[in-house]
């Protein structure tokens, strides 16, 4: 039984690969038992302890690590199907490694009520290619005036609160929500900014803004609402996490709530924060357009550093899919986001692991178990009775970005035409195969 | 001269040699215009488009002007008339008025970067007439054109702009260009007036309008609109008049022959007060006159492909050898 025949057997022995624990910071070369969907047993430099009769699948070659999580995705349903659904979201999924991902709760309606919530669950399970979780509304319609039911949407079971898209510009609302999720035991994702830096702006404000003449939104925007929800956070002593970090001051007031003030506080950082600059702007393409925008250089290193250091926890993606004929449209009227999910992995280790500033095991964690352990997911592990989700990387592989290439919907890629360094070469979810790339590796090739 | 560039999006990249080429084309059309019939053939046949889609009435007759004075058949859009506002992708927009035969296109828009998504997407030449707070090259040109004629070269020279910088697609063109042929670029304004990191783009940064002047061999002053910003960002203009405005007053600390533009319209007695509008230190109405001319050159220029042409319109100088050169070009296409 091999791994090009696209499917796998319910029981079946993974080997040869090099497996990466982020939990127990082991890694080398392994066997992993998988039955019915879940890991039986984990061997580190050994054989496992299957039955002859069982079937190995040969990984030479490849690396192992526990399916990635990213806790910030948009797929757009309901009522945006055009731009991206849960199923072309979960192959985009599955496409970059991921097999549990965080829906934001920005669909139409929105996910502030848990009819919607359930219905959304459902969906990703009928699907099957990864874990699909949602995050609730922090507000009704997310209109920044009501409070959702919270308990109502953790019942129906939202792994978070949220408004991401914007903040909730009260303070005094924002506070309520953060004491609120709290007592039910649910993190508040916070979409830190002050809204009225951002008006009527388009990207960062900094030497290429004024070249350019775009409005620039200043870094103090973010940091503004950053310093203000960890703020509340410490005040209410309720869980944050921090959404899209991207400047150099929401790195330091991180570093500060963290280690200062002991603040229970996680935050993220997107690979296109890690990777591109404001400069990219230069010839107006909106496939460079997103919210928070890209940054400084400076900016871009201090993100680099807060995840090797461990002032930003994990990696997220804000995999936001938009119509091609919508990013066409004048520069300030084009939506903001881009897609993320298939280059997530390659671009992070391009940044992280290919420069020397992390260890791929530490990419691992940032891409698994953090957001794993921050929401409370059953993800990010090797261990007997974890689910059997892996993404196979083969970190030594280059390839280019190639818009047909993509299984999501959307095209806006920031990085289409560039050749990026380490890739994912299969996913594994819940046992079964859900991704090949598709010039297989030799080692997945040969025997075929 | 040829242009090695197919449109003409901004100033910003082009060097003294193009910014001169275009200059000196400019100063040879110049002199058609003090004729009694002022028309010569020189783009007949090419079809240009002007699509306005922000309110404009100077730069769209100035350039409406300089085409019907070459002959070019001229068709004008703007807004009100257009599927832009109707939600259509610019690429749709484009493709449509590529799909009617255009040589040339001249863009107005209210975005930064419109012209320069359009250039991507249409084999006519594109040329921007103003782009959001961009650039606006043509206008830089006629500036540029204005303070060569009345300075000589401008390599040295000081110049100051002064208004709202942040704003402004104007000094953003002037100072590409005047960094180009050497002059040496102030910008004085208010501080939230001002974009930042402009003294990345080459120039100073003053506050101080006196001192910002004092050495000046000439001060282009910008159009304030007040009304265009979200958030109040100056006090009034009563205010800014007495910071910013240029009065006599503010001349008498200047150099004598230093000189005072204006890209108009003007809100006299803001940025501007009446006596210098109507003064002998200003050359505003010369510049518009000078519009023309420089419009005339770029039209040339970018409208097709004017490679042979220009070249030999370089050798022999004046409109006559142009008209001569598209008539070979127009031969040979249609051969």
């Amino acid at each position: 039984m091999h791994l090009e025949s696209e499917t796998l057997p319910g029981e079946y022995v993974l080997s040869g690969a090099i497996l990466l624990d982020p939990e127990s910071r082991r890694q080398g070369p392994g066997e992993i038992w998988i039955r019915d969907g879940g890991i039986v047993e984990v061997v580190f430099a050994g054989q496992s302890s299957a039955a002859a009769t069982v079937p190995r699948v040969p990984c030479r070659g490849l690396a192992l690590a526990p399916g990635f999580v990213d806790p910030h995705v948009h797929f757009r349903e309901p009522g945006q199907e055009y731009k991206e659904d849960i199923e072309s979201g979960s192959r985009a999924a599955a496409a970059g490694g991921f097999t549990s991902v965080i829906m934001m709760p920005n669909t139409l309606p929105p996910l502030d009520h848990a009819g919607v919530v359930q219905t959304v669950l459902r969906r990703g399970r009928e699907v099957g290619h990864c874990d699909v979780h949602a995050a609730g509304a922090l507000t009704l319609g997310r209109a920044g005036q009501e409070l959702a039911e919270y308990e109502d949407l953790r019942q129906a079971g939202v792994v978070a609160l949220t408004d991401d898209g914007s903040p909730v510009e009260s303070a005094a609302l924002m506070r309520h929500a953060l004491e609120h999720a709290a007592m039910l035991g649910l993190v508040v994702i916070a979409h830190s900014e002050e809204k009225s830096l951002a008006h009527g702006r388009h990207m960062h404000e900094g030497t290429w803004s004024t070249q350019l003449g775009i409005p620039g939104i200043p870094a103090a925007c973010e940091e503004i609402g950053v310093a203000r929800d960890v703020l509340l956070a410490r005040e209410t002593g309720a869980p944050l996490h921090v959404a899209h970090v991207s400047t150099r001051g929401a790195v330091d007031i991180l570093r500060l709530a963290k280690h200062t003030w002991k603040v229970d506080v996680t935050a993220e950082a997107t690979p296109h924060h890690l990777e591109l600059t404001d400069r990219e702007l230069v010839g107006y393409s909106a496939n460079f357009k997103m919210n928070p925008p890209l940054r400084s250089e400076s900016d871009r290193q201090a993100v680099l550093e807060g995840l090797a250091d461990g002032s930003i926890d994990m990696l997220a993606t804000d995999h936001a899919p938009h119509a091609p004929d919508e990013k066409e449209l004048e520069f300030d009227r084009a939506p903001v986001g881009v897609i993320g999910l298939e280059t997530a992995f390659a671009v992070a280790h391009t940044g992280l692991v290919s420069s020397g500033r992390l260890q791929l095991l530490d990419l691992v964690q940032r891409m698994s178990l953090a957001p794993a352990r921050r929401f409370g997911l059953e993800a990010g592990r090797l261990v007997a009775g974890a689910p059997a989700s892996f993404a196979l990387i083969d970190p030594e592989a280059h390839w280019l970005v190639g818009a047909e290439s993509l299984r999501s919907r959307a095209r806006n890629s920031p990085f289409l035409g560039r050749t990026l360094r380490g890739r994912v070469q299969a996913t594994i979810y819940r046992g079964r195969l859900v991704h090949r790339a598709p010039e297989p590796t030799p080692s997945l090739a040969r025997g075929g | 001269m040829i242009p090695p560039r197919k449109h003409l999006l901004g100033l910003e990249g082009m060097d003294a040699r193009e910014i001169h080429g275009i200059l000196d084309l400019a100063s040879s059309f110049e002199e058609i215009l003090e004729r009694p019939v002022k028309k010569v053939p020189t783009l007949r046949g090419r079809t240009i488009v002007n699509a306005f889609f922000e309110p404009s009435t100077r730069t769209r007759v100035s350039f409406e002007l300089a085409q019907k004075r070459l002959s070019a058949d001229v068709v004008n859009i703007s807004s009100s008339g257009s599927s832009l506002s109707k939600g259509e992708t610019l690429r749709d927009t484009v493709a449509n008025l590529e799909a009617m035969k255009i040589d040339m296109l001249i863009v107005r828009h209210g975005t930064s970067g419109v012209p320069h998504m359009l250039a991507e997407h249409t084999v006519a030449s594109v040329v921007n007439a103003g782009d959001g707070q961009h650039e606006h090259p043509t206008q830089g040109l006629l500036d540029l054109y204005t303070m060569r004629a009345r300075l000589g070269d401008l390599a040295g020279r000081r110049v100051t702009i002064v208004g709202d910088i942040a704003h402004s697609r104007v000094a953003r063109s002037n100072l590409w260009g005047l960094r180009a042929l050497g002059a040496h670029v102030t910008v004085c304004g208010p501080r939230s007036m001002m974009p930042k990191s402009v003294e990345d783009l080459g120039v100073q940064v003053e506050y101080d309008l006196r001192r910002a002047v004092r050495d000046a061999d000439a001060i282009n002053v910008l159009r304030i609109q007040f009304e265009r910003h979200g958030t109040p960002n100056f006090p009034s203009p009563r205010e800014y008049m007495r910071l910013f405005g240029i009065s006599n007053e503010v001349l008498r600390g200047t150099q004598p022959e230093c000189f005072v533009m204006h890209p108009g319209p003007m809100n006299r007695g803001v940025e501007i007060a009446s006596d210098v509008a109507d003064g002998s230190r200003q050359v505003i109405l010369q510049q518009v006159t000078n519009g023309v001319a420089v419009r005339m050159a770029v039209c040339y220029l970018f409208a097709g492909g004017a490679g042979p042409a220009a070249e030999e319109n370089e050798r022999a100088g004046g409109e006559a050898a142009a008209a001569t050169g598209t008539a070979r070009r127009l031969h040979a296409t249609s051969a």
